[in-house]
């Protein structure tokens, strides 16, 4: 039985288990009647049932799934001749992967007869390999279903045995969906410890082949390495200084047209602007922040920079076709309504009191937001524009469509730089071998970036927190 | 700062009063008024400006995508005068009399309908010679045409042998360049001279004709630009948020649950709200990262598969779904905690009972807004294979697929000059899936605020 029909099976087993736990509470009770006289609802008892037959099976089933590969490659490796398990690792993986694809594709009888007629060696070895695998794989499936629904039904009559008038189904299924919970609200901290593992192992990795001094400080960056020898490519440099130059430059022109920009919308929307015009222009700017980065990518590729471009030849300048102006600039759009709202939260938190004293001294609407307004609310504005500079650092699609994919290390707009993230897609798209310095860059990259992101939101919640202490 | 502000004046202002001797403060007020209502009356309009600019920006974003999208939804069709005639469909007139009707679809199934296509456009232009002229006059139909007779002809077997019309598709160059209002007869883009006289004749003639493009809604991705449809990359999404929908549901709620109602105050409690907050701001492509390492490299799911998307979309769209869940659980009177317990309910029945079902509008609404975010997300996606050429329409959550976004992102690298009208065509149509599903939200918010 394959995984998802079995999960369904088990579905079901559960559905029914609620109505077997149900009933026998009620004939444990003596009947409808008696219901009273059981200390938890039959519902309850219904409940328990179900989880106890349905949980332990389904974690098995996870745990059997994820593990399950792993096992049977081991174990076809072991039934292998001895030169083939000897060869290198990659040449092991293809052999495996062959295998997999032959397995896959035929069916178990095809395959016995591509053995009796075949007298070709290597191509026989695979066949055979491919039906020990088929076996294997028969073998773990029944074994996964046996062990499943034996878990599943093994737990539910152990509890229905215990089941009497004093039994605490409520308690019991209570702390059950309670730890349920718990686990649930581990996922986030499971999610955070999977990100870290995930590229910190890597990255070490990575490491071991490139020394992270000349990773955080070479000014040469060319991750293509030849793969034959005659093969002419880059020569593997793997300095990342191009890289952040790059994501800077692209970053900056972002925030010198969404800080501004943002900054006068919330300045306006929240002193002068009638509610009329809130009404409308609040959604009409969340529109800008609901459209997908997909989309800004496309228009910054095929709108802005042909515009760009056109325009720079016009006045005589070279502009590359992938330059970093456009996509700063289409960045930059899509973080106003973040940058503006945010400041708008900051402004609007200044106790009514300052802006009330300000008028009383006879300021202006201007000058109230200038000298008092803004300074009181600097701590949060800063806060908003670092989680919009880390926004703007780890945004994917705009530069990948439109930045370049050259690491120029270059501090003019008009030219084309690349970016850490797009390094990351276009190292990890496409054809990839696993644990080839390439790949591993990408991780080593991927730990930058959420160093890099972590950093900069921890002190923007900082400097907002120290400054709510202020007022509050 | 503010007792700050006061010490400071109060030492600037004996030094302005040396300085001016001959006017009283209410007169250098007045005097510099004027200047001060015009800096008033910029700032402003700099304010004012800003906003239009705001505007301005979504008008020409949403305008460009439409104008360039509008071609995408029809397409040029042609009308050809077609003769099924047996020699030419690589049929043996003398076995093919005799035969019975099955053995016949079998023989047409087989035939050959690119020389049946051929010969009856050589006819149609009998003034074509040359092998070089020939080709490019095949070349204004669309590679598909060959089957477009099949189709036709397995559909109404009596045509066999016959004379009949058929309407086939152009090629994506030729219908770029009638959309574009060359003048009759001129050259265009990837159009020469004598293809552009060809198609005069046919235009002039009336066998030319515009037609809405269903096939962009049917059918799934391909190189040719005509042919290549969004359905595979919309079930693909909607697969995709399907398990993402599933998953991140239940596991949000209860963690806001646990969060609101039941944690206490302790350390653990506030290390999973610090992660929550942080992972709110992690970038989307560390997820994809995460996806990549864990759950294809490590556990072994399929690549490029809908569950391990929908996976990666949960991981990262819960922080979403918690925080607006819990706002929402907050939001939820004390009261009716107090009553229900007060009444002898658990604590586990007061939160399933009472306190979940008031909150569920807000979760519900926090929830939608959690997919339309996931919705429109590509960059964890690439990382996890899903932007691989998938002709098939996926049809459970193992299959390979690929999802609207990641579509997009394809087409819009594609050289032929026609699926920049595509692209903008299926960014159209993701941009109308996220406003209905902002507009659920939206109704369900107001609705909910109504109560």
């Amino acid at each position: 039985m394959n995984s998802s029909i079995l999960f369904f099976v088990l579905l079901g087993l559960t559905l029914f288990s609620y109505w077997f736990g149900l009933q026998r509470s009620l004939k444990v009770a003596g009947g409808a009647w008696h219901k009273k006289e059981l200390t938890s609802l039959p519902q309850q008892f219904g409940l328990l049932t179900a989880m106890v037959c349905g949980l332990p099976a389904l974690i098995t089933l996870l745990i059997f799934n994820s593990g399950e590969h792993i096992v049977v490659e081991q174990l076809l490796t072991s039934t292998l001749p001895v030169n083939i398990q000897s060869l290198s690792n990659v040449d092991l993986v293809l052999y495996l992967n062959n295998i997999r694809s032959i397995a896959s594709s035929e069916t178990p009888a095809n395959i016995l007869q591509v053995l009796s007629q075949s007298s070709d060696l290597k191509n026989s070895s695979e066949y055979k390999a491919a039906f020990t695998l088929q076996e294997l794989n028969q073998q773990a499936a029944w074994l996964k279903t046996a062990l499943v629904l034996i878990i599943a039904c093994v737990s539910v009559a152990v509890l229905v045995r215990k089941f009497s008038l004093t039994y605490p189904a409520r308690q019991k299924s209570e702390r059950i969906i309670r730890a349920l919970l718990v686990a649930s609200s581990a996922v986030a901290i499971l999610t955070t410890v999977g990100i870290v593992i995930s590229v910190l192992f890597e990255s070490i990795q990575f490491f071991k082949s490139v020394s992270p001094l000349e990773f955080m400080f070479g000014t040469q960056w060319s991750p293509q390495t030849a793969m034959r020898v005659d093969q002419v490519a880059g020569s593997g440099a793997f300095g990342a200084i191009p890289l952040f130059a790059g994501t800077m430059l692209i970053t900056f022109i972002a925030m010198l047209l969404a800080v501004p920009v943002g900054l006068m919308i919330a300045i306006y929307l929240s002193q002068y602007a009638s509610a009329k015009l809130r009404a409308f222009a609040k959604p009409m700017l969340e529109v800008l922040a609901g459209i997908p980065t997909v989309v800004y990518g496309f228009f910054a590729a095929l709108t802005v920079a042909p515009v760009i471009r056109n325009m720079g030849e016009s006045i005589g300048l070279s502009v590359a076709s992938e330059s970093a102006l456009a996509a700063g600039l289409v960045m930059g759009t899509m973080i106003i309504p973040f940058v503006s709202s945010l400041s708008e939260d900051a402004i609007s938190a200044v106790p009514n009191a300052l802006k009330e004293a300000s008028y009383g001294m006879g300021a202006t609407k201007s000058e109230t937001v200038l000298k008092v307004l803004l300074p009181a609310a600097l701590p949060g504005i800063v806060g908003a524009i670092l989680l919009a500079v880390s926004r703007a650092i780890g945004e994917t699609m705009i530069v990948v469509m439109a930045a370049g994919m050259a690491a120029n290390l270059t501090a003019n707009p008009l030219d084309s730089v690349t970016t850490v993230t797009v390094q990351i897609v276009t190292l990890l798209t496409g054809d990839q071998e696993f644990d080839s310095p390439k790949t591993l860059a990408a991780f080593a990259l991927g730990l930058m970036l959420f160093i890099t992101t972590l950093g900069l939101n921890v002190l923007a919640l900082k400097v907002v927190r120290k400054y709510r202490e202020q007022y509050d | 700062m503010t007792k700050h502000n006061i010490t400071k004046s109060k030492k600037n202002l004996p030094v302005k009063e040396s300085n001016s001797t001959t006017f009283s403060t209410t007169e250098r007020v007045s005097l510099g008024l004027k200047k001060r209502h015009r800096k008033e009356k910029r700032f402003k309009r700099v304010g004012l400006s800003a906003v239009l600019f705001g505007f301005l920006l979504v008008v020409i974003l949403l305008g460009d995508i439409t104008s360039k999208a509008l071609p995408a939804f029809h397409q040029h069709w042609v009308k050809l005068d077609v003769n099924y005639q047996a020699s030419w469909l690589d049929i043996s007139e003398s076995s093919s009399l005799g035969l019975k009707n099955e053995a016949l679809t079998e023989q047409l199934n087989k035939a050959n309908y690119r020389n049946v296509l051929r010969k009856s456009l050589y006819e149609m232009f009998p003034e074509v010679s040359g092998r070089k002229d020939k080709r490019s006059l095949t070349k204004l139909l669309s590679s598909n045409a060959e089957f477009t007779l099949k189709d036709n002809l397995l559909a109404s077997p009596q045509l066999f042998d016959k004379k009949t019309q058929v309407w086939v598709r152009l090629d994506d160059d030729v219908d770029s360049y009638l959309k574009e209002e060359f003048a009759e007869g001129e050259a265009g883009l990837r159009i020469n001279q004598n293809q552009a006289q060809w198609l005069a004749k046919l235009t002039s003639s009336e066998n030319v004709e515009s037609r809405f493009n269903i096939s962009f809604f049917t059918s799934s991705d391909s190189r040719e630009p005509e042919l290549a449809g969004i359905k595979g990359a919309l079930m693909g999404t909607l697969l995709t948020m399907f398990v993402t929908l599933l998953l991140s549901f239940p596991l949000g709620v209860a963690g806001a649950l646990y969060l609101e109602e039941f944690a206490p105050k302790n350390r653990l409690t506030d290390f999973i709200e610090i992660n929550i907050n942080n992972l709110a701001a992690v970038p989307s492509i560390v997820f994809g990262l995460l996806g990549l390492a864990v759950i294809i490299n490590l556990f072994g799911l399929p690549r490029s598969a809908p569950l391990v998307g929908g996976i990666v979309l949960t991981l990262m769209t819960l922080p979403t779904i918690i925080i607006a869940s819990r706002a929402a659980i907050k939001a939820v009177p004390p009261s009716i905690r107090e009553a229900a317990t007060g009444l002898g309910a658990s604590k586990m029945q007061v939160t399933f009972s009472h306190v979940l079902p008031q909150a569920m509008p807000g979760i519900i609404t926090g929830a939608i807004i959690g997919v339309a975010q996931a919705l429109g997300e590509t960059a964890p996606l690439l990382m996890i294979g899903m932007v691989a050429f998938i002709v098939d329409v996926p049809t459970s959550i193992v299959d390979s697929a690929t999802v609207l976004p990641v579509q997009i992102f394809l087409w819009a690298d594609s050289p032929e000059r026609a699926f920049l009208a595509k692209t903008s065509a299926a960014i159209l149509v993701l941009l109308t899936l996220l406003l209905i599903i902002n507009l659920t939200a939206t109704m369900l918010r107001s609705k909910f605020e109504k109560r």
